[in-house]
Formats: C-alpha cells, sequence, structure tokens
C-alpha cells in the first residue's frame, strides 16, 4: 500500500502570528482559519467530512476534536487529534490522505491554533519527565536542544557561524512574506552571535518565539481536487518514526528519527534528493534544521554545518530551505509554528509564493517533528500540471 | 523545606527504591534478571525484553558527561541561577539526566565523573554528579 497520489491539499488558511494575544480565543482563531482555508479550496463547508486537529495548549480538554467541530459546526465522518507535538501538522496531512484512500472521507480540514501563553513554563506534564528530569532544570525545550547542538559541535566541528547562518536566510525569505512576524530587517551572522546566550550554545535568535495565531489545510481525495481553486500540492510519499519521548534517553543526541521518517518518504515517492526544488524542515532551533538536512539524506552526516555555510538557503538560492522565513522568523503560535512548514510547502508548488516564489517549484519535502527531535513526519508533496 | 522551590521528585511505587536509595545517598539502578540490562528510570517491566523481573543493584556511580548545556536563562522562573545541565552516561550503560556540580566553564562533554548527592530537602535528595 501507498499513500502516493492518494490526496492533495487544495486549501489553505493562515493567520499571521501575533506577539500579544490580546482579545483572540483558540477557539475563535480556529474558526477564522478554518473559514479561510475553506474559502481558499473553492469547496463548502459541507463538502469538509474529516477533521484532525491538535489541541491548544491555552484551552486544552478531553473529547477535544469532537468538541471543536461543534464549535466549527461541522459532521465529520473521520475525526481525531493529532498529539506528536510539532509534527502533528505534517502528520494530519497523511493521516488524511489514509482516511481519505479507505474511503472514509473525501476532504479533511487539519486545523491548529493557540495562544501565546506560555510564559511561566509549567512542569512537563508527563510524570516521568516530571520525576526525572524537572527537578534538575530539564524544563521546556530549549534545554535539549543546547544539548544536541553542544554535541554535534563536539563530534563534528559544527561551529557557532554554521549554526547561525540558518537564522540569517531564513530571515532574508521572511523579509519577503508579508505573514511573518520577523520580517522588517535582515540579520547578520555577527547579529545572531551577538544575541544573547540563552542555553549554550544557542543564542536568542536561533530560538523559535512563541506567538499567538493559527492555520488550516484541506486535504482533499482526487476526485474532490478537480474541482478546487488552486492547482493542488500532491502528497507523493510519507514517512512517521519516533524512537524516544525525553531526549535524555534517545539513542543518539546527533543521529535522529528523522532518518527512517524521510526514508519511507523518499521511497513511497520514488524520487531522489537531486529532484527537491525546496526543502521545509522543522525549524524550532538553528541546530534542528541541520541534523534533520543531515537524517533527511540532504547532506552526509555531520556535514549540516559546511553544507549551510556553502549554500544559498534563500528562495532565490541554490538550496531553498524554509522560504517562508521557518518557524524562526515566522513566529511559534503553537502547533501553527509546525503548520508552516506544510503550508509554505504548498504555496510554493500552487505558485502562490508571490516576491518569494521558488522558480519552476515542482517537489518540496517537509519535515515536521516533535518534541527534541522525537516524534518525526517527513512528506514530499507534488505540484502536477 | 519551605526555602526551596524546584520541583521535587514525587516518588510512584515503581520508583520509591530508586529515591530511598538516593536519601541513603546510594545509586540503585534497576537491572532485568532476564536480558540482565541495566534500567533507567525505573520501570515495571523491562523495556528491551518486557519480563517483569526487575531487582534492585547498586551501580558504580561513575560515567562520563554526555553532553551538557549551561542554562543561562531558564523556562521556569524556580530556576534563576545558571545551572549546568547535562545528560550523564553510566559506566552501566544507561544515560541520566542530572547537574553537574562544578563551576560551568570546567565542564566538558566526555569529562568523567562521580555521583553526588544533593540532600535539597530532609526528604529529597536529588542525583547530581560532580567531576571525577
Amino acid at each position: 500500500m501507498s499513500l502516493k497520489g492518494a490526496a492533495a491539499i487544495v486549501g489553505i488558511g493562515e493567520l499571521k502570528p501575533t506577539k500579544e494575544p490580546g482579545n483572540a480565543t483558540a477557539l475563535g482563531l480556529m474558526a477564522k482559519v478554518t473559514a479561510e482555508a475553506i474559502a481558499d479550496s473553492g469547496l463548502e463547508k459541507r463538502d469538509i467530512d474529516g477533521f484532525f486537529c491538535g489541541m491548544a495548549f491555552a484551552d486544552p480538554g478531553a473529547l477535544y476534536p469532537a468538541s471543536v467541530a461543534e464549535v466549527l459546526g461541522i459532521n465529520p465522518r473521520t475525526l481525531n487529534q493529532v498529539d506528536i507535538g510539532g509534527a502533528s501538522p505534517a502528520g494530519m496531512v497523511w493521516r488524511a490522505a489514509s482516511a481519505i484512500q479507505s474511503g472514509m472521507c473525501s476532504a479533511v480540514l487539519c486545523l491548529v491554533a493557540d495562544l501565546n501563553r506560555m510564559g511561566d513554563q509549567r512542569v512537563p506534564v508527563i510524570s516521568t519527565q516530571r520525576e526525572f528530569e524537572a527537578p534538575y532544570g530539564n524544563i521546556g525545550a530549549n534545554c535539549g536542544y543546547a544539548m544536541i547542538a553542544n554535541r554535534h559541535m563536539y563530534e563534528y566541528g559544527t561551529t557557532a557561524r554554521q549554526m547561525a547562518k540558518v537564522a540569517v536566510d531564513q530571515r532574508a525569505n521572511a523579509l519577503k512574506n508579508p505573514l511573518a512576524t520577523f520580517n522588517d530587517k535582515p540579520l547578520t551572522i555577527d547579529d545572531v552571535l551577538a544575541s544573547r546566550m540563552i542555553v549554550d550554545p544557542l543564542h536568542l535568535y536561533e530560538i523559535v518565539s512563541p506567538c499567538t495565531g493559527g492555520s488550516a489545510l484541506i486535504v482533499a481525495s482526487p476526485e474532490v481536487a478537480k474541482r478546487t481553486k488552486h492547482p493542488p500540492a500532491w502528497l507523493l510519499g510519507a514517512g512517521e518514526y519516533s524512537n524516544h519521548a525525553s531526549i535524555t534517553y534517545a539513542p543518539s543526541l546527533t543521529d535522529s528519527p528523522v532518518k527512517p521518517a524521510a526514508e519511507n518518504a523518499f521511497k513511497m515517492a520514488g524520487v531522489a534528493h537531486k529532484d527537491i526544488d525546496l526543502v521545509c524542515p522543522y525549524d524550532c532551533y538553528t541546530i534542528t534544521v541541520l541534523v534533520t538536512l543531515e537524517d533527511a539524506g540532504f547532506c552526509k552526516k555531520g556535514q549540516g554545518g559546511p553544507f549551510a555555510a556553502e549554500h544559498d538557503l534563500t528562495y532565490a538560492g541554490d538550496f531553498p530551505c524554509n522560504t517562508h522565513g521557518g518557524q524562526l522568523s515566522f513566529g511559534q503560535p503553537g502547533l501553527g509554528g509546525g503548520m508552516s512548514h506544510v503550508t509554505e510547502a504548498a504555496r510554493q508548488l500552487m505558485g502562490r509564493g508571490g516576491e518569494r516564489q521558488v522558480k519552476n517549484a515542482r517537489l518540496a519535502y517537509v519535515n515536521g517533528n516533535g518534541g527534541i527531535m522525537s516524534e518525526q513526519v517527513s512528506l514530499i508533496l507534488e505540484r502536477r500540471s | 523545606m519551605s526555602e526551596y522551590h524546584k520541583p521535587l521528585p514525587k516518588p510512584s511505587i515503581t520508583s520509591r527504591p530508586y529515591w530511598e536509595a538516593a536519601r541513603k545517598h546510594e545509586l540503585r539502578l534497576q537491572r532485568c534478571e532476564a536480558c540482565k540490562a541495566f534500567v533507567y528510570y525505573p520501570r515495571d517491566r523491562c523495556p528491551h525484553c518486557f519480563s517483569d523481573r526487575l531487582s534492585w543493584e547498586p551501580v558504580s556511580g561513575r560515567g562520563k558527561v554526555y553532553s551538557y548545556t549551561i542554562v543561562r536563562r531558564a523556562s521556569t522562573r524556580s530556576f534563576m541561577e545558571p545551572y549546568v545541565l547535562a545528560i550523564v552516561e553510566l559506566d552501566e550503560g544507561p544515560h541520566l539526566t542530572t547537574n553537574i556540580v562544578a563551576a560551568p566553564e570546567q565542564v566538558k562533554i566526555g569529562m568523567p565523573v562521580r555521583v553526588h548527592f544533593d540532600d535539597v530537602t530532609p526528604e529529597h535528595t536529588l542525583v547530581k554528579f560532580a567531576p571525577a
């Protein structure tokens, strides 16, 4: 079995992230962005018969999907919450394709939204992490990624300047993205390295910024996709993998579960790395991009640093990467940060990249990453016209 | 005790022997009687072979720093001062999250360390490490 061509992304809704929640509610943002995505697809609300959502930290609850579906006024034939952290949005895409292929539904809403209400991060909700990690101050994601970065530098000689280059090139992309939170001024490597050290070796500008916002996709069957407004972004391949929850117990800090996820996606798609026109790897931190590009097979293991330094990662460059600015410049509206990689790949393939359009973009690689390199979802998307 | 504001472990039925040993300044880990693997954190079944025959064994308390970071700005206000967070690889194999009790600039990846019990309250002892 394969999901190759089983479904396509046909509609996108995405709110410009804001630092302050203002009067927004998570459910209100969900309704707003759903309306936007359905309108973008050209379908009607009554056409939506499948629903995958992520839970908002700002408004959590049990029996979540039905509760949100009720707020939206949709009656899904398939509904579920996808709970694989930042990989949830990418995970929704192949789950939607799978549900469509099985005949359960034909047009699936994939939805995430949240408020920036992180503040003083609470003790982990997972009991084993609360007991064995929190007492030592391993709280939040920063610490784990910092330890990955330090180990990567130790094993492979990766440098702070190489890591910073990711944030710099992605900022150049964000300058052409009206939806990006940080799109007013370019960054230099020196700017990144002069920003405040938060967790050695990661500086402030290498760390994602929590925001308020939300995004939604409509994933549709080939039949439904015939009557949508934009050229569909077809799912060609998908892969998923996880081998730890806490980074403490990961088999390796530098070899991530991206590898099996990406291998499966490329195998299903039947395409080669050289055929890929743009990549949208999850980028909660600069180091995440380097490890992902290595393990996804775009460069040799350990060579992510030199690769980023030697290639132009901008939309006009030789290796377009996170052409929306990545989460580092787009902002991280909860799980919407992870959705931004999917929306950007779809936009580019639909030819809707505006000033940052990658010329003749036909194939895109997307990676979603949950927790601290824990859950991984790789997708390959294609434009067929 | 009221002076200590950082999160404290709440032992479960499964993990209580680990924390009780720590209070006596002993490092004990579970070991699977079937496949002989050391198991950390405490489990009800061995994550390698799924045996439920897990016994508690004293271990060397020696290991090396697998990776670390100096947390200069923590995500929670209960950790105000910069501290060294590390993953230590014990000589017996398991990795654990801990603090290195040393000046931050002294800490290096690969550095040998030995266990350092920190009685943070009269009831709670944390398992930290110091340069060996």
